[in-house]
């Protein structure tokens, strides 16, 4: 046994590595993306196993799926909004018979530190029928994950492991143990079952159906679901889930008596558990990260007559973190209160673009390009510049999902705004551009795409981009947009003018164009000339 | 023992090499270490704020409850006083006095500065001063590790040490920057 210090991320990859890890997938993403960064880094010293960067959360999970057909034990990790864009392979996935072991992280990111919304993966377990696990600290995620591959392949599903942001970015130490090697290939005994035509899916669906009660059964007796009855005390039980146990651990000592407790780290939620210590109590508070997803399943297990304290009955707040404050005050323990702030505004200052960042450069152009027009509209996408929408550019209004601004600028076109402009970064692009600007490709519509090329994905801390630059063009021409109506430029103020000019003709051409904007983003710009 | 850090500053700032030099003296002086930090968008010139807890025994929670810190260490001024609720009434505000103006209301920093004067402890360090006496403005966040050492439950040589690890890829005098602005920090500070 070795101690190694750890981001919540990074005992996640080593605990696949040790669990003998053939390959890993995944496209970057915070909180999630330290997971890959981290393989990538110990294929590069070790030569194994495989991690590579995809082009985005749907194709990571299907090479993930292609290993474990192998027989080979794979793992995949996105953030929480990158697992509605590989939902489809994700749900098919649980019908299918799993063979080497196929484990799924998602990192949720509640309190949106670097995200559009709050979602809460347990649901997508629920909703797949298949077991989740939920690591309440670092220690738990290097167990969980290794022990995720075990279950995914005893169960023959994909095996989900959810955690969230504080877990994710937060170091501590890790107890690490032996490794064990990867698998031989071993092809599917049963190709039948991952041939989902009508007929061996409904059989396959019937067959993860009936396993359910097995699943169930694994969980009530999971040692990471941890029931404790105090005796003497009926008054208050709570039930903790993840990290919600170490906000309720801090607070505990001043609680002054140790309520029945029941923490939950394995799901399907443990039904027996919690009717054994709802049996117990008169009341019961959820502490649980992301939305009342335990709650919800208590109001409709237990008699109405319990009082369930949580997120909806207002004593948790329903969105955001959780914090030891907030649990504190869900305790009915006392606030605490620090030193009092001088009586002064204190500005936000929120995250912008770097200075020199080429984006600056082409907002610059596309403001100038759309001077004197009544009713323009410019959608964009996530990435640095994402930022545009904040003043000193405030050259965007909108940002929905990957890929969104190319299909929202088509809608915005087809409804009558004119001129219709679209932003997206290169890696955006790749991930989910391409195929809305094939709607836009036949249907020609009237709008202008700018693709701004920084070659690299910078948001996350500049993984490479799937494809370089100079392909981008060759795929834009080879989708079928008018080569006289596509141009690359270089964004840089020393061009501005000329940018200005390209882009204002191409606004006001009417019919699709695409202008590519190329300049390496200067971070990665930098690290390069250090190396 | 507990011993509780905001550690705030500005994305670029080098808040988390601070933490880390904390943090990894603390863990080999034995003390269980918990440490959560930014990643991501927010950090891209953003205010940053990383919570580092050090301790005797299990820590439980990843973050910092109310008016239970220590120590806020700061980068900057105006980041010294953001999360003052942290702080516990008799726990020490450490900043550098050279403002990270990239806001167009950034505060006056006159005012500022007699704001954070007037806390029951207060240390004020020209951190980019000592830094470039050092050797490189770069290395202000190590002179605000050194002006923090004082409170600090490590030991001096550990804290030194650290420094000499985390900067060793980067060279000699690289390494050699940091620890004299180590130690100008802890000198100004004394
Ligand atoms: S990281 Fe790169 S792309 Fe992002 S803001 Fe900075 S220079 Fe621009």
């Amino acid at each position: 046994m070795t101690d190694m210090v750890l981001l919540g991320d990074e005992a996640v990859a080593l605990g696949a590595v040790h669990a003998g890890l053939t390959a890993a997938y995944a496209y970057p993403g915070t909180p999630s993306t330290e997971i890959l960064e981290y393989l990538v880094r110990y294929e590069k010293a070790h030569g194994a196993p495989k991690a590579a960067w995809c082009t985005n959360e749907k194709t990571a999970y299907e090479a993930a799926l292609g290993v474990s057909f192998a027989g080979r034990r794979t793992m995949t990790s996105m953030k929480h909004v990158g697992l509605n864009v590989a939902a489809d392979p994700f749900m098919n996935s649980a019908i299918v018979s799993i063979n080497g072991g196929l484990v799924v992280v998602v990192a949720d990111d509640p309190g949106m530190h670097s995200s559009q919304n709050e979602q809460d993966t347990r649901y997508y377990a629920d909703f797949a029928r298949i077991v989740c696990l939920e690591p309440a600290n670092q220690q738990e995620a290097y167990e969980m994950t290794r022990e995720a591959f075990d279950l995914s392949e005893r169960f023959h599903i994909p095996v989900l492991i959810r955690i969230v942001t504080r877990l994710a970015h937060s170091r501590a130490v890790v107890r690490v143990r032996d490794a064990r090697p990867q698998q031989p290939v071993r092809k599917a005994s049963e190709p039948s079952s991952w041939i989902l035509l009508p007929a061996n899916a409904r059989k396959q669906w019937h067959d993860l159906l009936a396993r359910q009660p097995t699943f169930l059964e694994w969980s009530e007796a999971s040692p990471f679901n941890h029931l404790r009855l105090n005796e003497d005390r009926r008054d208050l039980g709570v039930i903790t889930t993840g990290i919600g146990r170490n906000y309720y651990l801090e607070n505990l000592d001043e609680l002054g008596f140790q309520p029945s407790h029941l923490h939950i780290g394995a799901y399907p939620a443990p039904v027996e558990l919690v009717r054994r210590l709802v049996g117990h109590v008169g009341r019961v508070l959820v502490l649980e990260e992301g939305y009342p997803f335990v709650e919800r399943m208590l109001r409709g297990i237990v008699s109405p007559d319990l009082e369930i304290l949580g997120k909806e009955s207002g004593h948790v707040p329903p969105d955001g973190e959780l914090t030891p404050d907030i649990v504190r005050r869900s305790l009915g323990l006392k606030a605490r209160k620090g030193l009092d702030a001088p009586d002064i505004t204190l500005p936000n200052r929120p995250p912008q673009l770097c200075v020199g960042c080429p984006h600056a450069d082409s907002f610059d152009a596309i403001k100038l390009a759309l001077a004197g027009f009544a009713t323009p509209v410019v959608t964009s996408d996530i990435g640095c510049y994402t930022l545009g929408a904040l003043p000193p550019y405030s050259a965007v209004e909108s940002c929905v999902c990957m890929g969104a601004s190319v299909g929202m600028a088509k809608g915005a076109s087809d409804a009558g705004l004119r001129p219709a402009v679209a932003l997206i970064g290169d890696s955006t692009f790749l991930h989910s551009g391409v195929t809305p600007l094939m709607d836009a490709v036949a249907a020609d519509t009237d709008m202008t795409l700018i693709i701004l090329d920084n070659e690299t994905t910078a948001m996350t801390g500049g993984q490479p981009t799937i494809l370089p630059p100079t392909r981008i063009e060759k795929l834009v021409l080879g989708l079928g947009v008018a080569p006289a109506h596509c141009h690359v430029i270089t964004a840089h103020h020393r061009h501005t003018e000329a940018n200005r000019e390209i882009m204002r003709k191409e606004i006001e051409h009417t019919g699709l164009s695409v202008i590519i904007a190329v300049r390496e983003c200067i971070e990665t710009l930098k690290s390069k000339k250090k190396a | 023992m507990k011993y509780d850090i905001i550690l705030a500053g500005v994305g670029g700032q080098g808040v988390l090499s601070v933490s880390a030099i904390i943090a990894s003296s603390a863990m080999k002086e034995g003390l269980f270490v918990k440490q959560s930090e930014v990643h991501g968008m927010s950090q891209r010139g953003g205010a940053v704020l990383a919570n580092l807890r050090l301790a005797d025994a299990p820590i439980a929670s990843d973050l910092i409850p109310l008016g239970s810190a220590s120590m806020i260490l700061s980068m900057e001024p105006l980041e010294s006083l953001r999360y003052l609720k942290y702080l516990s009434t008799d726990g020490a505000v450490i900043t550098s006095t050279n403002p990270m103006v990239n806001i167009p209301d950034y505060p006056d920093l006159e005012e500022l500065l007699g704001h954070i004067r007037a806390l029951p402890h207060a240390r004020l360090v020209d951190g980019e001063k000592l830094a470039r006496a050092a050797g490189s403005a770069r290395a202000t966040n190590m002179v605000m590790v050194g002006a923090a050492s004082h409170h600090l439950p490590v030991k001096v040589e550990t804290l030194e040490h650290y420094i000499q690890t985390v900067f060793a890829a980067k060279g000699e005098k690289i390494v050699e920057t940091n620890l004299e602005a180590f130690r100008s920090g802890r000198e100004a500070a004394a």
